[in-house]
């Protein structure tokens, strides 16, 4: 698949786009660097070799943007302890594969552990009314799936339905990337769907705070050109601002309806993102007044009990969260593409099709320019 | 992942929604989109949730990067497996 040739709708207007952004960064005259913060940002860069269309002083980077990559091991661990105690796991099918301490939830699964794997949290609760036995969503995404997570805890779910939220919430995860010492990113790319539910007033606190442009974008490779394009007119004219260069799709309230639920059900919470760092209000944790269906508050998780055992060394030699954070790439990692592979992942961004990893193993990441061309 | 899917909707009862998604019929919850749908609207889904209803003069433009992956019909390509995944609900 790496060999895919170049398609845009609109060939002609890809390339005076492209000329554009070469324009743009030569006027800059100096190496830029820029995050987005999404998996499908990635595969459409990657897939689509945009990269090797981007001017060379131009850096575009993936960021914390794979929502099963910065489940924490914990995290996992709480999971993989409640499906030892013989509750049955819903989850989604990427995060079936991502290590814990010890297991990962297809590792307890193989030791006779009750895991449904899912498309939505409906099916979740659907599980659960066709059967006596607890059944506890690992409910895992960002805060665009955190809302559908909310909607159906609001739904009345029957008495043997719980959830794990272990749901993250993106503008605080861009502070702490923006915040890091050495980090060279001037602009940050955000994700067209994510914003269809918070708008794009939601990064307006973040660019005031940070002093740094945020373009939304949508997924074609002419909005990815496209908001590159805007957004490296931001940085050229110092004026750091939010752009909504995807307004087909997204306004500036988002979906007020659907943010009323998600901050009914859910309260930010600091915590650790894997191999990032902890970040203050990063991860979304039920209301008290939801302790009913909070499978944290239902059932005991002991997690020391699971600690005995020593975590695999290789994991040890994984730099996910470097990669995550954007300080390096997979091409810097000892195990990329030898021990770590799709089909035996050592670390968790190449488990998810959403994983830069995994992403880069099969469309090669930053492709030959000359040899493509 | 964050790419949402849009399809046409077929019949609406109370808060769910039967949705056609290049053929494939899929009931889609209402409860969090933020206009009322009827049938004939295009929605864009995200596991099982209608997030927004596509105003008419976006929908042609919003279907064609999927009709672009689809038609490559490639199954080892992460994103049009990730959109097959969505509209057949086998993520």
């Amino acid at each position: 698949m790496s060999g895919t040739p170049l398609q845009f709708r609109d060939p002609e207007q890809a390339r005076a786009m492209s000329a554009t952004l070469n324009r743009l960064v030569a006027q800059l005259d100096r190496p830029v660097a820029v995050m987005h913060v999404c998996g499908s940002h990635e595969q459409a860069i990657a897939k689509f070799g945009l990269r090797s269309t981007f001017p060379k002083a131009l850096d575009v980077i993936m960021g914390p943007g794979c929502p099963v990559c910065v489940t924490d091991v914990p995290e996992v661990d709480e999971g993989v302890l409640l499906a030892r105690q013989g509750l049955r796991i819903a989850t989604y099918g990427d995060m079936l594969r991502v290590p814990g301490t010890v297991q990962s939830l297809a590792d307890a699964q193989a030791d006779g552990a009750k895991i449904d794997i899912i498309y939505g949290p409906k099916q979740a609760v659907e599980i659960a009314r066709n059967t006596t036995e607890e059944v506890v969503l690992f409910a895992s995404g960002f805060e665009t799936t955190a809302v559908a997570t909310a909607a159906v805890i609001l739904d009345d779910p029957p008495p043997n339905f719980s959830v794990l939220s272990t749901h993250k919430y993106i503008p605080p995860v861009m502070e702490i990337v923006a915040e890091m010492p050495g980090s060279r990113i001037e602009g940050f790319l955000a994700a067209g769907h994510a914003a269809v539910i918070t708008g794009s007033a939601v990064f307006e606190p973040f660019v005031e705070r940070n002093r740094v442009p945020v373009v939304i974008a949508g997924f074609e490779p002419l909005d990815i050109l496209a908001g590159l394009v805007e957004l490296v007119e931001l940085i050229l004219a110092k004026t750091p601002k939010v752009v909504n260069a995807f307004p087909r799709c997204v306004t500036r309230e988002g979906n007020l309806a659907a943010q009323e639920q998600l901050w009914r059900v859910f309260r930010p919470i600091g915590g650790r993102w894997r191999g990032i760092a902890h970040v203050p209000n990063g991860n979304l944790r039920l209301r008290d007044e939801f302790a009913h269906v909070d499978a944290r508050k239902r059932f005991t998780i002991d997690l020391p009990s699971l600690w005995d055992f020593a975590p695999p060394a290789l994991a040890r030699q994984c730099i996910c969260g470097d990669i995550m954070a954007g300080i390096r790439n997979p091409r810097d990692c000892r195990l990329f593409d030898r021990e770590c592979v799709p089909e035996n992942p050592i670390g968790a961004c190449m488990v998810s099709n959403e994983g830069t990893c995994k992403i880069w193993h099969l469309y090669g990441g930053v492709p030959d320019l000359e040899a493509s061309a | 992942m964050c790419l949402g899917v849009p399809g046409r909707v077929i019949d609406v009862r109370e808060f769910i929604a039967t949705v056609d998604f290049w053929g494939v019929r899929k009931d889609v919850s209402l409860a969090i989109v933020d206009e009322p749908v009827a049938p004939g609207d295009y929605i864009l889904n995200h596991v099982g949730f209608a997030i927004r209803r596509i105003p008419p003069e976006s929908v042609q433009e919003t279907l064609a990067l999927y009709e672009l992956l689809l038609a490559m019909g490639d199954d080892g390509d992460l994103m049009t497996t990730d959109v097959r995944a969505e509209i057949e609900g086998t993520a």
